[in-house]
């Protein structure tokens, strides 16, 4: 399979990189210095693009690969890949499902306890030698407080599983109300919004969902209300979440997802009820190699003719 | 013994509490929540704490007690009329217990007011430790991410095996949590527990050895005391990680900052230190440490909580009727 090109898009894996590098012949297309010529030179033996969270194949790159056979995602979330193109294309589609659940899970509980008890915020303090002056102040419980998850996929009852183990009341949003869930279904994000104290993005990244968290979501959840985001920068208004935040309209964030990633409104750094993570939802050495070997697993599967470990399109 | 709205209470014919040091409940919160007693603050008298019970506090039957101020015979002998401490700690490792015991003076506790946040911190630490969430945000917050690209990976909870030291209120409340988290968990604690049906080692080595993680969720007894040791630090192991939401003394301070720098442990997440609120200034050097300032138990929602069992167990004595949160003392 030496000859077969495939093109990683931007550096997500050594790993990846190196098992890619010893079965394929890899492109990486950010070591390129000119992108125009690369493709011109080599597109015709491009076969396969392995992109992430970051970086997709979108309808620009596929119509500059006319010999492309399938998209490999390192990630689960494919909102930057062209699906409906790959369809018209018979262009197959992977992805990471599955083994990265639990890490994503574990990470928004993790983001819920941070906010609500500070957890972050109090590192900092010891740090600073500030207990020696005086205790921290006094934060809130988590244990009992109502959850709202928007998007009760995998990941969502993964999500909602832990924070049942905290006594907490779960509902949720989604598409459809789920006919053998036990949780409370809102119709809507708002009413979602206006019934829960803590409030979980963990849907897919779509035409729907795009700013699914507004001003009107936001103010919903008011100024004791927590947002988690899990998802993807762009289920929120960024814009509007700031102005929240700074202006005590909402009670805290956790975010792992921004709209311009790895960009963050710098107004977030100063608040004390925010927690900031550079998007690390998956990252963990255990479920990063899990998901490299999906991706390769995908592609060896597809050219030597098997079926697809998972595939999407 | 009820304040009636209708008539003048006599403020002198209130029952008496001591109250030797304010507890965190009424530095956040104020005495109100006891305005249906007489306090007498011992903090506020000029006098040297002997002379002053010797004089005031003769014929007083109740203490309020907060966590760490230390309730010696010392003090106990200069109280002859005493026959309740109310503490608002779960711990008693502050009380004379046999001396209770032998003077016949009853002692109530916070019982599990407070084991689900504490459980919900030994969990919200493990996961910081475990993905590196505090060193994550400090990063962000540097301006890092845009210059310096990827943060590094952290590690799977999932599968992960963890021991309780402890498996009290606070220790199965942990349990309940990070078993919907996947991970495996067995304990330690002084007897087996009936109907338990995690594993259970009698010894924390053991326990260690057989472990990923080990949380600290047991009270301070002369038994306990400095239990967790270079030996369980070692067979924990280079990827071990340690939670302690107990007691500072539980664990040896000056071993775990050794093995933490030497790599002979992988992490730690600690809310209580030996020496508060002084911390061994080397754990400020590693990322793989997360540290708070023994806070597991203040949020608003439980220290109201706190504010009102305390008045309850007042009330209750003072009625002659059953304490809502005694302690029995084991012989």
């Amino acid at each position: 399979m030496e000859s077969i090109g495939v093109l990683m898009l931007c550096p997500m894996s050594a790993y990846l990189e190196q098992e890619l590098q010893s079965r394929f012949n890899l492109f990486k297309l950010w070591t390129v210095p000119q992108k125009p010529q690369f493709l011109k030179e080599h597109a015709s033996s491009i076969r396969a693009v392995v992109g992430n969270a970051a970086a997709g194949a979108d309808a620009e790159l596929i119509s500059a690969l006319p010999k492309l056979e399938i998209v490999s995602s390192y990630s689960v979330g494919v909102d930057k890949i062209d699906l409906d193109k790959c369809r018209e294309k018979g262009i197959r589609v992977t992805y990471t499902p599955d083994v990265l659940t639990e890490d994503v899970a574990d990470l928004a509980i993790g983001l819920i306890l941070a906010v609500l008890r500070r957890l972050c915020a109090s590192d900092r303090y010891v740090r600073s030698g500030a207990w020696k002056k005086g205790d921290f102040r006094l934060t809130t419980k988590f244990t009992g407080k109502t959850v709202g998850i928007i998007g009760l996929g995998r990941i969502g009852m993964a999500v909602a599983k832990r924070a049942e183990a905290f006594n907490c009341p779960i509902s949720y949003y989604s598409r459809r109300a789920k006919p053998d869930i036990q949780y409370t279904y809102y119709p809507s994000v708002v009413e979602l919004a206006s019934n829960c104290d803590i409030l979980v993005v963990a849907c897919p990244l779509n035409e729907e969902t795009w700013h699914i968290i507004n001003r009107g979501v936001i103010d919903a959840l008011g100024p004791k209300g927590v947002l988690i985001n899990i998802g993807r920068g762009p289920h929120v208004d960024e814009p509007e979440l700031v102005s929240a935040l700074v202006e005590g309209r909402l009670g805290g964030a956790g975010l792992d997802v921004y709209e311009k990633e790895p960009e963050i409104p710098e107004e977030l750094f100063g608040l004390e009820n925010v927690v900031l993570l550079p998007h690390v939802g998956s990252g963990t050495v255990e479920t990063r190699t899990a998901m490299a070997d999906l991706v390769i697993g995908n592609l060896e599967a597809h050219f030597l003719n098997k079926p697809l470990l998972t595939p999407l399109v | 013994m009820e304040a009636h709205d209708n008539c003048q209470v006599n403020y002198e014919e209130l029952p008496q509490i001591l109250v030797l040091e304010p507890p965190p409940i009424m530095i956040f919160y104020g005495d109100q929540f006891l305005k249906n007693f007489r306090l007498l603050k011992a903090w506020e008298s000029q006098l040297p704490l002997d002379q002053f019970l010797t004089i005031h506090a003769q014929s007083v039957q109740a203490l309020l007690s907060p966590g760490r101020y230390l309730l010696t015979t010392d003090i106990l002998q200069l109280l002859p009329s005493l026959q309740l401490v109310v503490t608002t700690s779960a711990g008693l490792d502050h009380i004379n217990l046999p001396e209770c015991r032998r003077r016949g003076i009853s002692i109530a506790n916070a019982n599990d007011t407070y084991s689900a946040d504490v459980a919900d911190m030994a969990v919200g630490l493990l996961i910081d430790v475990f993905r590196k969430m505090s060193s994550a945000d400090s990063f962000v917050r540097k301006g890092l991410w845009p210059t310096k690209g990827d943060f590094p990976l952290g590690s799977k909870l999932g599968g992960k095996r963890v021991g309780i030291v402890g498996l009290g209120s606070i220790g199965q409340e942990v349990a309940k949590r990070l078993h919907a988290f996947g991970c495996r968990i067995s304990y330690s604690s002084r007897n087996k527990k009936p109907y338990v049906s995690y594993p259970f080692y009698p010894s924390v080595v053991q326990l260690a050895k057989d472990c990923d993680v080990l949380i600290v969720c047991c009270g301070l007894t002369q038994q306990t005391h400095h239990m967790i040791n270079k030996d369980v630090m070692l067979a924990l192991g280079k990827e071990g990680v340690v939670i302690n939401v107990g007691r500072g003394p539980i664990i040896k301070e000056e071993e775990l900052v050794q093995c933490l720098v030497q790599g002979e442990l992988g992490g730690a997440g600690l809310d209580v230190f030996e020496n508060e609120p002084n911390v061994p200034g080397e754990l400020f050097t590693l990322d793989k440490v997360v540290l708070s300032p023994h806070r597991a138990v203040h949020t608003a929602e439980t220290l109201m909580a706190m504010c009102e069992l305390v008045k309850a167990n007042f009330e209750a004595f003072f009625s002659n009727k059953p304490l809502p949160s005694p302690i029995v003392l084991n012989n």
